[in-house]
């Protein structure tokens, strides 16, 4: 939770526009992520958060805005964008593994191929992030011999593999049965507590507050409210927030 | 049955006759084994540039061009297409039949494998892409590592299908006088007057070749499917 203050993504008035103009999902969003920080984005369906997440490593493309990761605008169409994504791992709602490769090889093959990693060097990496999450018995199982929450540990870790400088979690619990919840959650915070900058998009409440450095509430495409999650939860200021925060808690 | 032994003698003993139908079963093989592998390339291009053009929106002059070779060589009999290459095409030059009929076939099989393929890689769920993209793999990495793969093993079935096809329809051949088999099995007809046993030598080769390679197929099934989720 050390946050020295450089700003790791900068958002500029972002906005993305679907079917010619019928849905506004990011309606002038701006907002900047420093180093350390771990970001906690809530907010109704609909309300455009994972949009916004989404769109910070351009799996959205803004309508209009810019977006900056360490310094580069990487909505500029001279950006390439592949290059500065090895850089965010990005988490999903459903995990997303490769299904026609063993765990080992879904965490090595973004190493090796774009990181030139010796096949070797990789392994041995993976077995370390493998021993981390405990679960290096399953190095040569398929993802289809896993459990919801190994999982989403084996895609945490995917991205960890590329040595990210930030992490995105797009509603990482939000599939998973409530009993395989917590340990997903436990790594994440262990990730939070070992200093990596993080933006998640998550229904998680407990989370937010407890490993949160801030919380940002979005509705209707917009970034209504944020602040530390103690003053977040107990004062909010925005009316639907406080209405949000009635129905969830 | 003295009667089926001399028949039988006589369609296939006398003369070494039963060399129409190995000798058109010879090129009958050669032409479907060529017009497979160009099919099948032929059929790759195309679905890479039909769905490239689907997911991201690029390539539209490509994909008009994919989508017109498409529309013309599926809406039109292949034995059509066959005569127009062999009789207008290269009418007037003098070009190995084998390699005309291994050309026809291929370009036509590679408008049904591009649709398969499509179908294939527009069939992989849109998470498998974006977790690609999101490691850092550019759109044709993606492709290559991630969607090509699992694709193959989806239209597995529906390629040894249209393989087997393909296997059929090359006996139009006769229409531009190639000996294939069923144009083997013809000859002897006409020479014997018989056309009970040779039209059934020539199905039954037809249907064993069919089942070797459904379960040729069915083998290459079973091992991919050790990985299926």
């Amino acid at each position: 939770m050390i946050t020295n203050g450089e700003v790791l993504i900068k958002v500029e008035n972002v906005h993305k526009i679907y079917n010619e103009g019928r849905l506004h999902a990011l309606n002038g969003v701006s907002n900047e992520i420093k180093k350390g920080e771990v970001v906690v984005v809530v907010g109704p369906s609909g309300s455009g958060k994972s949009t916004f997440l989404r769109s910070l490593n351009l799996l959205e493309t803004p309508s209009t805005g810019k977006i900056y990761f360490e310094g580069v605008d990487i909505t500029s169409k001279k950006t390439d964008i592949d290059k500065h994504r090895q850089k965010m791992g990005m988490v999903f709602q459903h995990f997303n593994l490769f299904p026609h490769k063993t765990i080992i090889d879904n965490i090595t093959l973004a190493p090796i191929k774009l990181l030139k990693k010796s096949k070797a060097d990789a392994e041995k990496e993976a077995m370390e992030l493998l021993k981390l999450v405990g679960l290096q018995e399953k190095a040569n199982a398929y993802p289809s011999q896993l459990s919801g929450g190994q999982k989403q540990r084996i895609a945490i870790i995917r991205s960890l593999a590329m040595d990210p400088d930030v992490m995105l979690f797009d509603e990482p619990t939000s599939a998973l049965d409530p009993e395989m919840v917590g340990e997903v959650l436990e790594l994440m915070k262990k990730l939070a507590r070992d200093g990596m900058t993080m933006v998640v998009v998550t229904h998680e409440m407990g989370f937010a507050k407890e490993v949160g450095t801030r919380v940002i509430f979005m509705d209707a495409g917009q970034i209504k409210e944020e602040g530390v999650p103690k003053e977040f939860f107990e004062h909010p200021k925005e009316p639907r927030l406080q209405d949000f925060l009635s129905k969830i808690l | 049955m003295q009667n089926f032994k001399d028949k039988f003698v006589m369609d296939f003993i006398t003369d070494d006759r039963w060399h129409y139908l190995t000798d058109g079963l010879k090129v009958t093989l050669e032409i479907t084994f060529l017009a497979v592998i160009l099919g099948v390339v032929i059929g790759f291009i195309l679905a890479v540039v039909r769905s490239t053009h689907d997911k991201t929106g690029k390539m539209k002059i490509a994909n008009v061009i994919c989508n017109i070779y498409i529309t013309v060589i599926r809406g039109t009999p292949v034995v059509v297409q066959l005569m127009i290459i062999y009789f207008v095409v290269f009418g007037s030059m003098d070009i190995n039949k084998i390699l005309v009929a291994i050309l026809a076939f291929g370009m036509n099989s590679g408008a049904y494998v591009a649709e398969i393929f499509r179908s294939g890689i527009m069939s992989i769920d849109a998470g498998q892409f974006e977790a690609g993209r999101s490691l850092g793999f550019n759109y044709r990495q993606t492709m290559m590592y991630i969607i090509m793969p699992q694709a193959f093993k989806n239209v597995l079935p529906a390629l040894g299908n249209e393989f087997i096809v393909l296997l059929k329809e090359t006996s139009v051949s006769g229409y531009i006088a190639l000996q294939d088999l069923t144009k083997g099995g013809d000859i002897i007809r006409s020479r014997t007057y018989d056309a009970l046993l040779p039209l059934l030598a020539v199905a039954l080769i037809y249907l064993v070749m069919v089942m070797i390679f459904t379960k040729l197929v069915s083998i290459l099934e079973r091992r991919l499917r050790n990985s299926d989720h």
